[in-house]
């Protein structure tokens, strides 16, 4: 549905997008992720038609995006980051001409006004004033905005920035109902969030891709070991850490233990699996045996978080930690 | 021609949900109507001096109060043309919904075309509020009707070449009061340009002062038009909706 190819976009004197390549099958929703600056918007802008690429070409619904500009906006729905709001107009009056200017007929404005409301909960504030609204409300009424035309696909810059807890469950939800018939393209700079609605992960960082793949094989392929926190408590008498850390050492497959915290009669360990074993079974096997009380087991989730900042850094070998933090702040800065 | 009329009517009617078409409406009527009221006081005092003195020489209505007023109405034009036309680009810089507008199956000429209607039919409407008082004149005379309309046909060419600059210079920027600022400017350079005609008589001078939206207007407060001015005019027009069309597509390559 959407192909890019060798996509690179320069301003002035810097390059906000360089080389990039990925495709996006139709009914899927990827998630676009980079730290800020990393060239998130100005691709989507590229996609959207806003801004003509450099060089490299971008296809969407088949369509060049700076040969057939026109067909591509037909199919397209773009929430930016801010969204694009009259805030002197009614959130009615607004919808009605979006729908208009997206070249819906007039008959069938009204009918698809109430149905994109209702879809995005915005039913009881369409005769309100946009500029009254609040932060939650306008980001749904661009998100209304964005799906009125039924477009093919769907790109969303930053749909859940701005919103609290609650309102960004809620968006989640609603952008997951919304792939099948669309295919949609959302950014974001919040990993869990990718996690939570994308099935493919787009990552970017400085205007280069980095990688590209479904978050499970992400995930897979950046997990060599598995990780338990186990927390261990003796029924009678106190518990010796020391002895409790040689027995886990014993368990088969476990390369490694660290003792996290002791507790009088609590001790909290980290366990280490060796690459490819899993170890849960064995752990708490042993744990009882051994005549302890086994409090807790629970696997130390490989977040995206992880696979992220080892992506980014192993992008810039070399540099150290530190001083990505401290581009990623400029870079945020200059946001 | 669908979508030009999508974006007039959206543009109208947010000039008149806010103040600003209101605000323009109300200056234009103090401003004409004291303008008027000077005029006529004025006229009535010429009728009875000349009385007085014997010489009951008829008065044209036209000559000597229709025209001077439409003249002066073309000068409050100047001053609120800039208001009119600040906001069409610049808040839509400004707020982000130029992105909106930009991504949405619209070609760029079709945008500018629908503002600058909705912007030339604004002006026409405060043109509409001298209606009121013309009718006056009526009631209580006999004023020829047909150079009042030619002279209106020359107030709304004259403002719409007038709006086709200011929607350019809007596009340029994305702060309302450069815009207004530097349209301002440039409506009374053109305004102006005309006054090195009374010093310089060479070739030179000559191109100057025809520059001059004043110029062309004059023909038309007397009632006759003629085609020299109306393509003027005309050529104005369509050179700044030129200009804005360019500028907005070159907002993308320098976004």
């Amino acid at each position: 549905m959407i192909k890019v190819e060798g996509l690179t976009k320069r301003y002035a004197r810097t390059v906000a997008v360089d080389d990039i390549s990925f495709e996006v099958q139709k009914g899927q929703i990827v998630g676009f992720l980079g730290p800020n600056g990393a060239g998130k918007t100005t691709t989507m802008r590229v996609l959207t038609c806003f801004l003509p690429p450099t060089a490299g070409t971008a296809n969407v619904a088949g369509f060049d995006v700076l040969e057939q500009s026109l067909e591509v906006k037909k199919r397209i729905g773009y929430l930016p980051e801010t969204p694009p709001l009259y805030p002197d107009m009614e959130v009615g009056e607004y919808l009605t001409f979006v729908g208009r200017l997206k070249g819906l007929a007039s008959a069938d404005v009204p009918k698809r006004v109430n149905e994109v409301c209702d879809r995005c909960a915005i039913s009881d504030v369409k005769a309100k004033i946009i500029g009254k609204l609040s932060k939650g409300y306008r980001q749904r009424v661009g998100l209304a905005q964005a799906i009125l035309h039924n477009p093919d696909v769907l790109v969303l810059d930053e749909p859940t920035s701005g919103l609290d807890p609650k309102q960004i469950i809620e968006t989640r939800e609603l952008i997951r109902s919304l792939a099948g018939d669309h295919t949609i393209i959302l950014s974001t700079h919040i990993l869990s969030e990718v996690e939570h609605s994308c099935e493919r992960v787009i990552i970017i960082n400085q205007g280069r891709l980095v990688a590209q793949d479904t978050v499970t094989n992400l995930t897979n392929r950046l997990r060599g070991s598995e990780s338990v926190a186990v927390e261990i408590a003796a029924p009678t008498g106190d518990l010796n850490p020391a002895e409790v850390r040689q027995r886990l050492e014993q368990v088969t497959g476990v390369s490694r233990v660290v003792l996290k915290d002791t507790k009088d009669k609590h001790c909290s360990f980290e366990v280490e699996s060796m690459q490819g074993r899993s170890i849960r079974a064995e752990v708490a096997r042993a744990v009882v045996t051994a005549g302890w009380d086994l409090n807790e087991l629970r696997p130390v989730g490989f977040s995206l978080e992880d696979i992220f900042l080892q992506l980014t850094a192993s992008e810039k070998a070399g540099t150290k930690v530190e001083e990505k933090k401290e581009e990623e702040k400029q870079a945020e800065a200059k946001v | 021609m669908r979508n030009v009329l999508v974006i007039f009517k959206k543009e109208l009617k947010s000039y008149f949900a806010s103040p600003i078409a209101y605000l323009l409406l109300a200056i234009f009527a103090v401003i004409f109507g004291f303008f008027f009221y000077s005029a006529t006081r004025f006229f009535v005092l010429q009728g009875m001096q000349m009385q007085m003195m014997g010489r009951g020489m008829p008065m044209d209505v036209n000559e000597y109060v229709i025209r001077p007023l439409l003249t002066n109405a073309s000068v409050i034009g100047l001053f609120l043309i800039p208001m009119i036309t600040m906001r069409l680009y610049a808040e839509e810089k400004r707020s982000g919904t130029i992105e909106l507008l930009m991504t949405s199956p619209v070609r760029d000429l079709e945008i500018v075309l629908g503002k600058w209607l909705s912007a030339l039919v604004l002006y026409a409407s405060i043109l509409g509020i001298s209606g009121i008082n013309l009718a006056i004149l009526f009631a209580f005379g006999r004023p020829d009707w047909k150079p009042i309309l030619v002279g209106y046909l020359g107030l709304i060419l004259q403002g719409g070449c007038l709006l086709a600059i200011g929607i350019f210079i809007s596009t340029m920027t994305k702060n309302q009061i450069i815009a207004g600022g530097a349209t301002f400017a440039v409506c009374l350079m053109l305004w102006v340009l005309d006054w090195v005609s009374a010093y310089d008589q060479s070739a030179w001078a000559k191109v100057v002062s025809y520059l001059s939206v004043v110029t062309h207007f004059e023909p038309f407060s007397k009632g006759v038009i003629d085609t020299k001015d109306v393509i003027f005019y005309l050529s104005m027009i369509f050179f700044g909706l030129f200009l804005t069309t360019r500028s907005v597509e070159s907002l993308r390559w320098r976004a």
